[in-house]
Parts: structure tokens; C-alpha cells; sequence
């Protein structure tokens, strides 16, 4: 493999400097690095980052390729800057068995657009009821560190409890997304004014909240982690913050759209927003970004979850619940907290790549930008502005809730171990 | 007035009182011998019904049929819909059969406001009815009933409501037309208070524009009408109120209770009507009570909303609420 001068970028939005990739792995950091024998990119004035890391994407294969695919998720990925992906268990068939995470890993192994590292369920079929093989699916050769049955809440005490102290025996870490079904029966929106004056059934804080509360105080009853799916309120913040403050092993994920987005827009009756959990209020979203920045939430997860237009082209109580986010998560993130003061690049860096990578235990990601550490590597447009225009997605769905909205930054080049995905803005 | 009519938010004052009015005028029309007008004559309206609804759709169509437009009936069972056709090409496909105006009713709350506004056809579209959202012509003939009622057929001519005392009890989270009530009468002017047992109340109730009360006997002295909604009874089962026989108790409307109203009162209920649940017979059968006068009030609100939303008498009000951005 030829070797690559990255010339100028501020590293982690430093000082400019070169970074020279030979092979797989960063060569050298320093000033005014030699480009013999290298192809040079210029980068000026952009950031440098090391590859993004999403635990929550939705690559949909096996079962819904008309939305999504192996391919197609990852090409994605790679245009939003993501080196590796964690794809969620809510397949067709589900990934219960080692079989169907070895089928997707494989995929992402030879597609090699990111690193596709599945995610095992919970229990067999997403129903809460018995445990999956989560020894086995370890075991395989996807390697699995975590399990969820995301789109589904492990709301069985007894479930949850035996599942968190299970993979203990592996290192494992369980995934929750916190919904009390029975709080949320006929749920369509999040619970409050918006909902009452539009007639849509409420989702109400206190659903995803209960259960986070519950699961901390049985992680720290059996001594496991426990890892919370994309929260979404302010509620949320305050218990997973008190928890911490016990020294209870929780962490945290906030999805983009929760961090930009609220439920006034749901009035237009557009399902472009409809999305589980919920879009919550303007104070939800500012104590989200808030616990972000203080680190109380650990890191950014897209919950990109595509669909096909006919699931959203049509009266809200009809449409799937989702957005599209690989493409526009870094820069919602920009917008949100880059661009607000609240974070700053190495704190992006932080939250999208190393602590997501040391959750889902992502060897040779999330690693500082530096001589002798693999070359995953994202170089950002952060003066860029721009419209959201889907029609340019590289993902098969074009369910963005931020269409024609301007954001800024733009991801120009991505690489996985040295090889470029991403040039120029445009895949390889 | 705004093109389509999905809420009743949506209306200002003068458009609701310009409904009123012209319905006063269709209102004569049903006095006539010959109850027909040929105002829509060779106008095609679609009564495109995906919930049941004899009443509603009734209505609407004698409504179109007096204002002489060729009138489309659809109802969900047994046509495409039950074998998976989406609402936006059920809708597409009745508009290439050339159709004015869809009159729609729906299970889901916002279908209406999906089909005016999603660029999916251009015809008129009137809500008869979305979910547990609105149901803007049923507030409108409730208005329209309580104006004549309570100032009179030709007095309350270029009147709205204001300070009237309006008390609607019963499921206000489950009913469009709790909604569309609070929305429309305040617009109106009248005072509005909504009285139900807190698990019917939605979250969130604290900003629409009225007073709300757990305690029905402490607002009937002070009302110009009470309008009694419908409880189903399988709200029971969902552990809104323990039993049939207490929410009768304590929040329905029988013969102690109504002498204790203002002798001007009236007794309003949208229908149908739960005898025994929510009203009891003797209140319903009384003269107080305006049930089979909404009926045919319905049928003058109807034929209003239609004209002028279809007759061309367009003044040129905006409002910025229904059109997406």
C-alpha cells in the first residue's frame, strides 16, 4: 500500500500539522514532513479526526434490503466519516445465533467500505422472554461484545438481570433501549403539549426513565455495566448523572436528531420525524447537550435506521418510526455543540470515536492520532455550509429529517487502515 | 377562509362567524319544500370514510346532495384499502377520477392534514374526523346550535359566542371533538370549562385556551350549556375509572343534576349517545336537550363549509398553520 501525506490539518482542531500514513498505520506526526513517495492530500484549514465509531446503526441485512443493505450501510458510513459500525440485532432473520452475526460480519468484511461489527440480541427473537446464545454469538467469529434488543426494551426485570450478569463472563455489555411497553401502548409521539393539542398518542418520559433507573440499580446490584441506549430526556440525564455519581458502571448514547430536534415539528404530521424514542422538548434537548458536553452522556450514536419512501410517504400512524443519520451526524454535531462552544474537537473526537470504540471494545479504533496507531482516519470541511440534499445519500433510504436544512461541515476523506473510502467527498 | 378545513384552530374568528351565518341561510333551505339548491351543481365531492361513520357521512352527503354536487361514496371495507392500498393512492386514485373535494374521515390523527398538505392531490379537502385529533364540522354545528339556542336564529346573525359558558365533560383525551370545541369556542369567545376524571384529561391540557375541572356539580350552576361526551365502555377495561356505574355517578348527567343547571341551559351531546352511562334518558328525552337539532344542524354547518369552500366566496384570509414548510 502507497503511502499518504495528510498535509495541514489541525489534528483534533489543533495546530496544523502533517500526518504521513504508510500502509495501514500512521508513520509520522510532525511539521513539515517529507511528501516523497507519498500522494498528498491537502488539507488546510480541515480537522482531523480519528475514524468515527457509531454503536447504534441499523444496516437492516438480512431481511429488509429494499431499505438497507451491508453495503449500502457502510458506504454510508464511510461518507459520514465512520470506520466502523455497530449493526443492531433487529434483522429478519433476528441476530440471535451466531450464524446470522457471522453473515453479517462477513458482509462487512468483504464489502470493506467500515469495519461491521453486529450486535447480538438480547434474547431469541427480540421477545424478551429467553435468552439468546450470547456465549455463542461471543464466541463466533464476529466476536460479539454487545448485546441489545434494540427496537424492543428487555423490560423483564428477571431478563435483564440475568443478562447483565451472564456476559459478564465475557466482557460483554448489554444495550438497553428503555421503553416500559405498557407506558407506551399506542405511543406515536413524545408525551406533552404537542401531543394533547394533535391528538397523537403520548410517550412519556417517565417510560424510558423508569427503566433506566431500574437497570443502573441492578448493574450495580450484580456489579455489571449496563449501557443506555439513545436517551432522550432530561429525566434520563439526571438519573444516569446520579448514577455515575454512585460509581455505578453506566454509559450513555445520544442520537444527533435528539440533540437538533424537537417535537414542535411533529405539528406538520410529516413522519419524516417519527422516531423511537421520540423527538422531546426544547428543554430535553438543551440538558441532552448539556450532558454531552460534561460527559455525563458518553458518546453520539446515530440510531441510523432507514426506511423505504412508501413507509413514510403516508399519514403518521401508518409510518415506521426512524431517520437516516450516518451522512448528517457529525454535522448536527458540529452544529449542536462544536459551533455552540460546547464541545470542541477533541471532544468530538472523544465522544464519536474513542468512548464508542471502548464500549463496543473496537480494537484499532477510537485510537489517538499518532505515529504507530492504525490509519482511521476522518478529514472534516469544518468552514463548509451547505443544504441536506438526501438525493446525494449513499444509503439506500432517503428518511432524513433534515432535508434541505443547512448545516454545516462537510466529511472529505475517510480512511480505513490507510485505504481511502471516502476522496474528495466522493466513496472510492 | 383557507382552502381546506382540517381544524378548527384554523379558523378566525370572522370565518367561524361567516360559517354560522351562511348556515343560518342553508337552514332555510330545509324549510323549503324543495330542500335543493344548485349551487355545486356538476361539482364531483368524494365522502371518503375510512372509519365508520353512518352519521357523519350521512349527513355530509345530504348536505352535498342539497347543494345538487355529484356525490362519491367510499368507505374502507371491502375496497382496496382492506387489501393494502395506501391513503395516498387511494386518494390519487379518486382525484383522476376528477373529484372537488374530499371529505375525509380517518382513524389517524393528522390523515387529513397529510392529504391537504403532502402534495399528494389538489382537490378541497374537508375533515369529517381524524382520530382523536379534530373534527372541525362538528364543533362548528355545535356553535351554531348553541348560538341559536341561546341569542336566537336571526339575532344571532354576525354574533359569535362571547362570554358564554360552555362545559363539555366526558373523555376529553380520546375526542376530536373536545378538541375542536375548545378550539372553536374560544375563538368564538365563550368561556369554556372541560370537566373529567383526571385519567381523561390528557397531559399537556394545561395550555388549551380553557379552565378544566375534576368536579362536575360545581360547574353545571355556572353553564349555558353542557355538552355530555361519549364514554366507551372499554375505557373501563383500560383502568380509566374503576366501574361503568361510578363514572355514571360522578361524572353523568341525569334529572337532579340538570335541574340544577341555569333554567336557559341546554344539554348537548355529539351522539351517539350511552343512555345510562353518560346521560340518562330522562335528561336525553328532555327539552333541554339539543341531540336531534345538532343533527340537523349538522346538515346546514355542512352545506355552509362546502359552499364556501367550494363556491368560489373566497375572501382573502392566510393562515400560516396548514401549509407545510
Amino acid at each position: 500500500m502507497s503511502k499518504i501525506l495528510i498535509r495541514g490539518a489541525k489534528v483534533l482542531g489543533g495546530e496544523p500539522q502533517d500526518v504521513l500514513i504508510d500502509g495501514g498505520t500512521i508513520a509520522e506526526v510532525g511539521s513539515g514532513l517529507s511528501a516523497e513517495g507519498a500522494e498528498v492530500v491537502e488539507a488546510e484549514g480541515k480537522v482531523l479526526l480519528p475514524g468515527l465509531v457509531d454503536l447504534h446503526t441499523h444496516l437492516r441485512e438480512p431481511g429488509r434490503e429494499d431499505s438497507e443493505t451491508v453495503l449500502t450501510g457502510t458506504r454510508a458510513a464511510a461518507s459520514g466519516g465512520y470506520t466502523t459500525v455497530f449493526a443492531m440485532a433487529n434483522t429478519f432473520p433476528v441476530a440471535d445465533t451466531a450464524g446470522v452475526v457471522e453473515q453479517v460480519w462477513r458482509l462487512g468484511k468483504e464489502h470493506g467500505y467500515c469495519d461491521v461489527q453486529p450486535i447480538g440480541a438480547v434474547t431469541v427473537g427480540l421477545e424478551g422472554r429467553k435468552l439468546a446464545e450470547l456465549g455463542a454469538m461471543h464466541e463466533s467469529a464476529a466476536g460479539v461484545t454487545v448485546f441489545s434488543d434494540d427496537g424492543k426494551c428487555v423490560h423483564d426485570a428477571v431478563i435483564m438481570r440475568r443478562a447483565l450478569e451472564y456476559v459478564k463472563a465475557f466482557g460483554g455489555v448489554v444495550a438497553q433501549h428503555a421503553q416500559e411497553p405498557r407506558l407506551t401502548e399506542g405511543a406515536e409521539m413524545n408525551e406533552g403539549i404537542v401531543s394533547a393539542e394533535l391528538g397523537l398518542g403520548g410517550w412519556p418520559a417517565v417510560a424510558e426513565e423508569s427503566i433506566i433507573a431500574r437497570d443502573v440499580l441492578l448493574a450495580d446490584h450484580v456489579g455489571s455495566r449496563v449501557h443506555i441506549c439513545h436517551l432522550s430526556t432530561a429525566g434520563s440525564v439526571e438519573i444516569v448523572r446520579w448514577a455515575k455519581s454512585r460509581g455505578i458502571a453506566v454509559t450513555a448514547e445520544v442520537t444527533p436528531h435528539h440533540l437538533l430536534l424537537t417535537d414542535e415539528l411533529v405539528r406538520t404530521y410529516n413522519p419524516v420525524y417519527k422516531v423511537n424514542p421520540p423527538l422531546r422538548t426544547e428543554r430535553d434537548v438543551m440538558a441532552l447537550r448539556e450532558a454531552l458536553a460534561d460527559g455525563t452522556i458518553d458518546i453520539v450514536a446515530t440510531d441510523h435506521a432507514p426506511h423505504p419512501h412508501e413507509d413514510k410517504d403516508c399519514e403518521w400512524a401508518a409510518a415506521a418510526m426512524g431517520m437516516v443519520g450516518l451522512e448528517t451526524a457529525l454535522s448536527v454535531v458540529q452544529e449542536t455543540m462544536v459551533d455552540t462552544g460546547l464541545l470542541d474537537w477533541a471532544g468530538v473526537a472523544d465522544r464519536m470515536s474513542v468512548k464508542p470504540a471502548q464500549i463496543g471494545q473496537a480494537t484499532g479504533h477510537g485510537r489517538p492520532v499518532s505515529a504507530g496507531e492504525p490509519a482511521n482516519l476522518t478529514l472534516v470541511d469544518t468552514a463548509y455550509r451547505g443544504l441536506v440534499e438526501p438525493a446525494g445519500f449513499a444509503s439506500r433510504s432517503r428518511n432524513t429529517p433534515y432535508e434541505g436544512r443547512e448545516l454545516p461541515g462537510r466529511v472529505t476523506h475517510t480512511w480505513l487502515r490507510g485505504k481511502a473510502t471516502l476522496v474528495d467527498g466522493k466513496l472510492t | 377562509m383557507q382552502r381546506h378545513l382540517i381544524s378548527a384552530a384554523d379558523l378566525t374568528r370572522d370565518d367561524a362567524v361567516l360559517i354560522l351565518d351562511t348556515a343560518e341561510e342553508m337552514a332555510r333551505v330545509a324549510d323549503r319544500p324543495i330542500k335543493k339548491l344548485p349551487t355545486l351543481r356538476g361539482r364531483t365531492i368524494v365522502n371518503l370514510f375510512f372509519e365508520d361513520s353512518t352519521r357523519t357521512r350521512i349527513s355530509f352527503e345530504a348536505a352535498e346532495k342539497r347543494l345538487s354536487a355529484d356525490v362519491i361514496n367510499f368507505t374502507a371495507k371491502g375496497s382496496s384499502v382492506s387489501k393494502g392500498e395506501s391513503l395516498k393512492d387511494t386518494a390519487q386514485t379518486l382525484e383522476a377520477m376528477g373529484v372537488d373535494a374530499v371529505v375525509i374521515r380517518h382513524g389517524a390523527s393528522g390523515a387529513p392534514y397529510r392529504l391537504a398538505n403532502s402534495g399528494w392531490i389538489d382537490a378541497v379537502v374537508v375533515n369529517a374526523g381524524d382520530g382523536t385529533h379534530q373534527h372541525p364540522t362538528q364543533a362548528l354545528l355545535d356553535a351554531f346550535t348553541m348560538r341559536r339556542r341561546l341569542i336566537g336564529p336571526d339575532a344571532g346573525l354576525g354574533q359569535d359566542l362571547e362570554g358564554k359558558r360552555i362545559t363539555l365533560v366526558g373523555d376529553v383525551l380520546h375526542s376530536r371533538v373536545a378538541r375542536s370545541n375548545v378550539d372553536l369556542l374560544h375563538t368564538l369567545g365563550a368561556e369554556v370549562t372541560l370537566v373529567a376524571p383526571p385519567t381523561l384529561l390528557p397531559v399537556g391540557i394545561e395550555t388549551w385556551p380553557c379552565e378544566v375541572s375534576y368536579d362536575l356539580d360545581s360547574t353545571l350552576t355556572k353553564s349555558d350549556a353542557v355538552m355530555m361526551l361519549r364514554v366507551q365502555r372499554e375505557r373501563m377495561n383500560a383502568a380509566f375509572f374503576p366501574t361503568e356505574r361510578e363514572y355514571s355517578r360522578r361524572y353523568g348527567l341525569d334529572g337532579d343534576r340538570m335541574a340544577r343547571m341555569p333554567e336557559h341551559a341546554i344539554v348537548m351531546h355529539p351522539g351517539p349517545m350511552v343512555r345510562g352511562m353518560e346521560i340518562t334518558a330522562e335528561v336525553a328525552d328532555s327539552d333541554r336537550c339539543t341531540v336531534v337539532e345538532q343533527v340537523a344542524n349538522g346538515v346546514s354547518i355542512r352545506m355552509a363549509v362546502l359552499y364556501l369552500l367550494l363556491g368560489g366566496n373566497e375572501p382573502a384570509v392566510t393562515h400560516p398553520r396548514t401549509e407545510e414548510k
